[in-house]
């Protein structure tokens, strides 16, 4: 009985927003792709953040730097042995990295030494990023112009897998010799330091020791890395949200005027409904229906298009947002992740103000006296 | 037809939608773990600390590595997690092609 | 059976601008009869049959309706009673623009309910009475007055009521189709239903299916006939 008579409202809910078809296809659409616009920064963040979890799960416990003058300035090889007495560090080295502005590309380059793999003196092996960039392959030489002048030729040795361009796009793995020619890095120095901690409790007291025996270095954790990583991309969906609030605000206005502004002709329509023995909470049900059909349809899509756009067309519109100026920008694929969490958030802030915007005044004409038909 | 036969319809192809998704999401994980883990021993390999999403400056490049005081190196619209960054426009001098 | 006893209704009651629709009605209407409220504009007939027809309660006064107190009922039961007992054809029809004349017609069962074929059976069968089956599909804006005011009558008797109220039925239609309409109000009693029309058309009121004229003057009874 309760069914059946849900049944029919909905009927007549369809029938009645098909009156007005050309505007509820619109309203449809536009609520399509703010639900589509949202959808997208809240899966395209989530799953970035779940894949910054995952690949940097591997980062380097504690990173030390060498503070000059509120500047990074490079590390001594001494450093290595003074760390060397404080308790608790299984394994310490010195990182060769750093940057190269390559011209003819307009891109910053990371060069790096590894610490393990060997790499023959003038060739190089470089992500993916760089390797289109430069239109270059295995095999091809890099004339790189160094700190002095002098120009390197780098023979590309092999490129890093795509699979892993997310972190590697950039990459530029020299040796140390080709590396120290190049930037014509001090001897006897490193970029930066890097250690390994026995017990992983202790690293936060490890650092604190290290921050006292070496007054001018900054210790940086992998804690504090994962977190600028989890709360970046908070930041960076705050901003596109930011973006987005204006259209969100005109769609709001938009639904208010379809939803709620009950014109005379419905408010006539709500009279002749309960003159011929719709109750009140029929005719609020009926109005509930019409609202509930077109924002379930539109969240559904709207969540649907998000999807395909983030997972299966790799969020092509958002990409320009976080690529910014970057000329490198790696070419990835999430991993889908769905949150239910985030999926009841945008469920709330999407469907319920649309509803509620329906229900408000609907309220006011929904208990006027049925008579009023016959005035 | 009922026309609530129809958007019971829609509705379900919504539903079926929105289920696959979820069947998706469960085997895109599997798929892409290969790739994630190839990442992941690349960090571990090489030391990385950060993504390489933001490579349009130094300082943007490493964000877990960079001073505190480092927006503003090298132009003030790059888009880099500083919200000033994003609000200031560029010098003249800094428009135009690189 | 209803009988009306001593009601009064008030518009603006307590404001500056009070207005007394009906003040002081007594009346006993039989089952089965053709009853016709017959007063010139403002005399309070239109307001009489919204409180017989439950769509209004009276300011003071009694409303039963076969023995029942309805008066005092609050508005989800006289919904109710509304929705079983009684059919409505109102003077400009309010049928609903930009709907079907089928879906129109089912509207008032919608609340109850039935099984879909059934409801829709009944819907058409009524339009087959009325000689509008192949309008069924139509727009109900599309009609002329005539088929709008059958469809009217259509819609009035979907739930099957006891009692069809008619306000104004003839005011928006010519000669022929007013007699049309006597026709079917004639076959309606002949079926058994209570009709109630208020009219001050005097081709409604001196027809002679008529079974009683009540005559209305300023929310009174003029004089009975």
């Amino acid at each position: 009985m309760f069914w059946g008579r849900q049944r029919y409202l909905i009927d007549f809910a369809l029938s009645s927003l098909w009156r007005r078809k050309g505007r509820h296809l619109l309203l449809l659409v536009v609520y399509t792709l703010v639900v589509a616009a949202l959808a997208s920064v809240m899966l395209f963040t989530e799953a970035l953040k779940g894949e910054a979890r995952q690949l940097l799960a591997g980062t380097p416990e504690v990173v030390i730097q060498r503070m000059v003058a509120g500047r990074h300035d490079l590390v001594p090889e001494q450093y290595l042995e003074r760390i060397g007495r404080v308790r608790g560090v299984r394994k310490k080295a010195g990182r060769l990295w750093g940057y190269y502005y390559d011209p003819t590309v307009a891109a910053n380059y990371t060069l790096m030494v590894p610490p393990e793999r060997h790499i023959a003196e003038g060739s190089v092996v470089v992500g993916e990023g760089i390797a289109r960039a430069r239109g270059a392959s295995v095999g091809d030489v890099l004339a790189l112009r160094s700190s002095v002048g002098e120009v390197f030729p780098f023979r590309i040795d092999a490129i890093l897998s795509a699979e892993s361009e997310l972190v590697s796009a950039d990459l530029m793995l020299v040796s140390e010799v080709d590396f120290r020619r190049f930037f014509h890095f001090p001897a006897g120095h490193y970029t930066d330091l890097v250690l390994e901690v026995a017990n992983p409790r202790e690293v936060r007291k490890v650092a604190e020791k290290i921050a006292l025996a070496l007054p001018d270095s900054r210790p940086i954790l992998r804690e504090e890395i994962l977190r600028t990583y989890a709360s970046l991309f908070d930041w960076r969906e705050g901003l596109v949200l930011t973006a987005l609030l204006g259209a969100v605000f005109a769609f709001g206005i938009f639904a208010w005027d379809r939803a709620a502004g009950l014109s005379a002709e419905e408010r006539r329509e709500i009279g002749v409904l309960k003159a011929v023995g719709w109750e009140t909470s029929d005719v609020i049900a009926l109005k509930l229906w019409e609202g509930a059909l077109v924002s379930l349809c539109a969240f559904l899509l709207g969540y649907l298009l998000a999807y395909l756009h983030v997972f299966t067309f790799s969020a092509g519109a958002l990409t320009p947002l976080l690529k910014g100026w970057a000329v490198l920008y790696p070419q990835f694929t999430l991993a889908p992740q769905v949150d239910l969490f985030q999926l009841a958030t945008l469920f709330l802030i999407t469907v319920v103000p649309y509803t509620a915007a329906i229900l408000i005044p609907l309220w006011q004409a929904a208990v006027a006296d049925p008579d009023a038909v016959m005035r | 037809m009922r026309k609530s036969t129809l958007a019971f319809a829609v509705l379900i192809g919504l539903g079926a939608g929105f289920l696959w998704t979820g069947l998706d999401a469960v085997r895109g994980d599997s798929e892409r773990a290969a790739a994630l883990e190839a990442g992941a021993r690349l960090t571990r390999e090489l030391g990385l600390t950060d993504l390489c999403l933001f490579t349009e400056a130094r300082y943007t490049r490493h964000l877990s590595q960079a001073d505190w005081h480092a927006p503003f190196q090298d132009h003030p619209m790059a888009l880099e997690h500083f919200p000033s960054g994003a609000l200031v426009g560029v010098p003249a001098t800094l428009r135009g092609p690189h | 059976m209803i009988e009306l006893i001593d009601v009064k209704k008030a518009f603006n009651h307590h404001r500056p601008n009070e207005h007394w629709a009906v003040n002081g009605v007594s009346l006993t209407l039989e089952g089965n009869r053709l009853t016709v409220f017959q007063g010139p504009s403002g005399s309070g007939k239109t307001t009489l049959l919204t409180l017989i027809g439950c769509l209004a309660r009276p300011t003071s006064g009694r409303v039963r309706l076969d023995g029942k107190d309805v008066s005092g009922f609050p508005e989800r039961f006289l919904t109710e009673i509304r929705r079983g007992t009684f059919g409505f054809v109102f003077q400009q029809y309010h049928l609903l623009r930009g709907i079907s004349v089928l879906e129109n017609v089912m509207l008032p069962g919608y609340p109850a309910a039935p099984r879909y074929g059934t409801l829709r059976r009944r819907a058409l069968e009524l339009l087959e009475r009325f000689e509008l089956a192949h309008k069924a599909h139509a727009k109900v804006e599309w009609l002329s007055g005539g088929e709008s005011q059958r469809v009217a009558i259509a819609r009035a008797l979907i739930n099957d009521p006891a009692v069809v109220i008619a306000d104004e039925p003839t005011a928006h239609l010519d000669t022929a189709l007013a007699k049309g309409f006597l026709t079917i109000a004639e076959e309606l009693r002949a079926q058994g239903k209570t009709l109630m029309i208020s009219s001050h058309d005097p081709l409604v009121c001196e027809a002679p299916i008529v079974d009683r004229l009540v005559r209305l003057r300023d929310g009174r009874l003029a004089e009975s006939a």
